[in-house]
């Protein structure tokens, strides 16, 4: 599967908020809350304003958490991102 | 409509019509010692209607109406009247509050701090907070409470008990015959009759609690206490509030403020008594 790359909804747009554990997130353009858990929120935090696939995602998470040598963070990064363009919480570059 | 009433619930001004008299009397009895301002202009309106004009004659069956209208809600026949009324001014409520974040949930007050019990039809939570408000409590209300979103204070809407089945022998045998309603019997909701709250809790309906505890109470099974984490508060709540949708980020922040500053448990109760224990035993971890 093509490492697809996308971008986070911009910074205003999203109320965060983690409650324990799971992160409570409203989208102000859609008005809709998301319950997220680990690793959505992470994934938001490290995508930032830029534009990113996969792969980028591990190398910067691999930076902030333990996932030196790891070759499933990978495809499991494509689909957590897969489903927050689901949520519309990030969507395709 | 040619009979009209308006009653003051906590912060909510209703204006009540009805094409028939017994049910406006039953609410003028109940609502007798609530505040009256005639002046307010009105927030909530519920109609109750016949449905053909010949309805208010032969077999008559209340329909319920008003600022919003639920298109399948069944017409009742008029000795349930009082019941349709009560259902219309729930339901004007629910769907069109905005100024607090809309609780499906009873609640009770102690020192000006409150304690918030969340749970479906038949968990208890009227019972225990029509009990509690027999004693040292002031009574909120068993059916609503009202979440300020700016100040994370919650209101009572401390509107006349419903009491269903069981709760209202447990009920008789504690209070003054003239504080409750008439018996509805064999009503879709079970037989129901209504409880006048105290006057000490009617005179301070205006008077904010600060949230102190959230309680999930589920009447039946061995006595439990289970905390229960932010997250999974704020999931249930939630579906708890009738307006979260509509009041947008504010009710957002406002719940996700609750959760965080409010300890919250799930409890199982065998009875009343085991309820009332477990909740002044929580309390008095809570209020510390």
């Amino acid at each position: 599967m093509a490492d697809r790359t996308y971008r986070a909804a911009p910074a205003d747009a999203l109320r965060v908020e983690p409650l324990g554990e799971l992160t409570a997130i409203f989208d102000r353009r859609s008005m809709q809350t998301h319950l997220v858990v680990s690793p959505m929120p992470e994934i938001l935090g490290a995508m930032g304003a830029d534009a990113c696939n996969a792969a980028d995602l591990a190398t910067r998470l691999a930076a902030a958490f333990d996932l030196d040598g790891d070759d499933d963070v990978q495809p499991i990064l494509a689909e957590r991102l897969g489903e927050l363009a689901a949520m519309g919480l990030v969507e395709r570059a | 409509m040619r009979h009209r009433l308006r009653i003051a619930v906590g912060p909510v001004q209703f204006r009540i019509g009805s094409d028939w008299a017994e049910p406006v009397a039953a609410l003028a009895r109940l609502y007798a010692g609530y505040p009256q301002d005639d002046a307010r202009p009105a927030e909530a309106t519920v109609r109750l209607f016949a449905a053909r004009p010949w309805r208010r004659w032969l077999r008559p069956s209340v329909h319920i109406g008003g600022d919003f209208v639920v298109p399948d809600a069944l017409p009742l026949p008029l000795s349930m009247g009082l019941l349709a009324a009560e259902m219309g001014m729930n339901l004007q409520v629910a769907l069109g509050w905005r100024r607090h974040m809309l609780l499906h949930a009873s609640a009770v007050a102690k020192n000006g701090r409150a304690l918030i019990m969340s749970g479906e039809s038949g968990s208890g939570k009227s019972t225990l907070a029509a009990l509690l408000g027999e004693g040292d409590w002031r009574l909120m209300g068993d059916e609503f409470t009202l979440i300020d979103p700016a100040g994370g204070d919650a209101f009572a809407f401390p509107r006349a008990v419903s009491l269903k089945n069981e709760a209202i022998a447990e009920i008789a045998a504690r209070v003054d015959p003239s504080r409750l309603g008439p018996l509805l019997a064999a009503t879709p909701k079970g037989d129901i009759r209504h409880l006048i709250p105290r006057t000490d809790a009617v005179a301070a309906m205006h008077e904010p609690a600060h949230p102190a505890l959230l309680l999930f109470p589920r009447f039946g099974g061995e006595t439990a206490i289970e905390p229960m984490g932010e997250g999974e508060a704020f999931v249930r709540l939630t579906e708890a509030s009738t307006n979260y949708v509509a009041l947008g980020e504010a009710g957002f922040a406002a719940l996700t403020r609750l959760v965080r500053e409010t300890p919250a448990f799930g409890i199982s109760y065998p009875d009343s008594a085991a309820g009332m224990a477990l909740v002044e035993q929580l309390w008095a971890e809570a209020a510390k």
